[in-house]
């Protein structure tokens, strides 16, 4: 027989109220050294507070998505169409911007609004394709070079070999031997490109590795390739992210040499580089360097959002930023 | 010091014998066609016979590569094909040393005075107006590839300032836009790290004591911010070497400096391949020397640096 007392106390516990989730309060919380800390909700914090970087993601987002979907926009010519004036029959050369071609045509009347936005789109597929092999395979062999003593003293005398030849005349060396193409440029870019990231991977990976937790990690039998993904790389993600953003300026760049130097894309595959070498050629005209201003300020516009972006999430990804 | 010169020039022997053979035997991939003056379909197989025994290329390759290094050793690069055809590569090289040299140097000096200068003036700034201009700058410099910006001071720049747009041997002037042009990479990359070393300088504890004992404002900055930055700079060195080199080859090219820039790239779109092996071949020894360079320096500048090879907590 229970007291009065004790079934109010009854009641009371059953009362709905105490079983509802309490609050986060920072306040109490530190009182009990307890911090909710994220380190990607802080990156994305503090990331989001720099407006420019975010007016420049919503740009740049949006730039790629245009050159997606733009070929299947009503009104969109072909970029290598050659027009044909309906007047005198010939071609339309070198005609000026207006309604009908929004940049004009070039030297041999094709349009040049399709081929600014068809190279774009090959100029970012070839940035992209390199900044990930640079990526996969500059975080193997960075990995590897850090991790694995017995290939630290052979992996660096390779190293310092192929880092010792200028990275031009090497690029220029291998697109010369393997004959401009789409693919061939991709290749030469991909062999060079992955050295600095295998050399930042592995920079890193010797730093962290001998921390406590790691030792514990090998102590306890957790096998190598186990460590560098589940311990080590995290570590590494932002900064991981950051040299792809930077190698999408690079790669352009390159990509523009090259053309310039006359090992890059054949014409019919418009990329940002060969059109502004075609513009160049007539640049000493001033009524027709808009066949050089606009795809330099599409490329420009893209390599300096690129480059914004990649060290303003730089910044926000460091943790010594984060408060 | 010594011991570690010696072992880093014994390295950079390697190094350069590596590339040397890599190179040649990566050209040995080319086709042929690149060795005959005229057009293939007009010479009979026993003509195209006759000139690749001419140059040696039906040997097996350890053949071609020990008798490439045999008149190599005799400062021997070959014949031009196609640009000179039949002048000795070392011949057509010779008068364009000199302009790629000046150019270079120059730029590098240039580069660096007005780059550390600049990483100087947006510390003393940093937060401030100027400390936003230049970085703009450094960024614009950095993302946008130097064929765009380049084209464009060719462009705008002679339009502007009346300079000449090509060069030419006798004046003075036409050398100015060259050279600005050549060091602007290099300077960006200067003040950037100048830059940040004197910002990370400046936030650590001794520069704090120095306030505190009331040491002026202009005393901390040059005795211990600007001394302790310069160190690290040293680094960067070396990297801008490279970067002159890649520069060059583009700009000798734009203003028709008769340099072996411009050159290199004559001969790749002629397909010299003698002329490009050679001026690869230099390119790349010129690198390793700035590498090396830039490791000895280093070493000079701080003393701290530990030369000898270490096992570490690795």
């Amino acid at each position: 027989m229970t007291t009065r007392k004790e079934q109010h106390a009854i009641t009371a516990i059953e009362d709905d109220s105490l079983f509802t989730f309490a609050h986060y309060d920072p306040e109490a919380a530190e009182r009990t050294g307890y911090s909710d800390y994220s380190y990607w909700g802080s990156t994305i914090r503090i990331f989001l507070k720099n407006k420019t970087a975010v007016f420049l993601l919503i740009l740049m987002a949006s730039l790629v998505l245009f050159t997606i979907i733009q070929p299947y926009l009503p009104n969109q010519k072909d970029p290598n169409k050659i027009h044909i004036d309906p007047e005198t029959g010939y071609q339309l050369r070198n005609h000026s911007p207006d309604g009908e071609f929004w940049f004009g045509t070039n030297v041999i009347g094709q349009d040049l609004w399709a081929r600014i936005w068809s190279g774009t789109r090959t100029s970012l597929l070839i940035a992209i394709l390199v900044g990930i092999w640079e990526v996969v395979f500059g975080i193997f062999i960075g990995a590897v070079w850090g991790y694995v003593r017995q290939l630290d003293a052979l992996i660096t005398e390779i190293y310092n070999v192929i880092n010792n030849i200028p990275n031009t005349i090497l690029l220029m060396l291998l697109a010369y031997i393997m004959r401009p193409s789409f693919k061939t440029m991709v290749i030469a870019m991909c062999l060079t490109g992955w050295l600095g990231m295998a050399r930042f991977v592995r920079n890193q990976i010797v730093i962290i590795r001998d921390r406590e937790y790691n030792l514990a990690s090998r102590c306890l039998g957790t096998p190598t390739h186990r460590i560098i993904i589940k311990n080590v790389l995290p570590y590494l993600v932002s900064v991981i992210v950051m040299r792809i953003a930077l190698s999408i300026p690079g790669t352009i760049g390159w990509e523009v040499f090259l053309t310039y130097i006359g090992l890059g894309l054949p014409l019919e595959t418009p990329s940002l580089g060969n059109l502004l070498n075609e513009g160049r050629r007539v640049m000493m005209s001033s009524s027709l360097r808009y066949q050089l201003l606009f795809p330099a300020a599409v490329l420009s516009v893209i390599t300096v959002s690129f480059y914004v972006l990649g060290n303003a999430f730089a910044d926000a990804a460091d943790p010594r930023n984060h408060y | 010091m010594l011991k570690y010169s010696i072992r880093r020039i014994l390295q950079s022997l390697v190094t350069v014998f590596i590339v040397i053979t890599v190179v040649f035997l990566l050209m040995r991939l080319l086709p042929v066609e690149g060795y005959f003056t005229e057009r293939v379909d007009k010479l009979t197989p026993e003509q195209q016979e006759a000139i690749l025994r001419k140059f040696g290329l039906l040997d097996p390759w350890y053949i071609q590569l020990k008798n490439f290094y045999a008149s190599l050793l005799k400062g021997d690069l070959g014949n031009s094909i196609i640009y000179r055809p039949n002048v000795p590569v070392v011949d057509v090289l010779r008068p364009k040393i000199p302009y790629s040299f000046g150019f270079g140097i120059a730029s590098l000096v240039l580069s660096l005075v007005v780059g550390l200068a600049m990483g100087v003036h947006m510390a003393k700034e940093k937060g401030r107006f100027w400390d936003k201009v230049w970085t703009s700058f450094v960024v614009f410099i950095n993302a946008v590839p130097a064929a765009v910006y380049l084209l464009f001071i060719q462009l705008y720049l002679t339009h502007i300032t009346k300079l000449p747009i090509l060069f030419s041997k006798d004046s003075f002037v036409s050398c100015i836009l060259p050279t600005i042009s050549m060091s602007l990479g290099g300077a960006a990359g200067y003040a950037m790290w100048m830059r940040r070393y004197m910002v990370d300088e400046l936030n650590k504890d001794y520069i704090k004591l120095a306030r505190a004992k009331g040491m002026p404002n202009k005393d901390i900055m040059v005795r211990h911010v600007m001394r302790n930055a310069f160190v690290p700079m040293a680094q960067y060195l070396p990297s801008s070497v490279l970067f002159t080199i890649s520069g060059s080859i583009y700009i000798e090219s734009l203003y028709s400096i008769p340099g072996m820039g411009g050159l290199l790239v004559d001969v790749i779109q002629r397909q010299d391949n003698t002329l490009v092996q050679a001026l690869v071949l230099i390119y790349s020894v010129l690198g390793i020397f700035g590498l090396f360079l830039g490791d000895i320096l280093m070493a000079v500048f701080d003393p701290r640096i530990r030369l000898e090879k270490e096992g570490g907590a690795r």
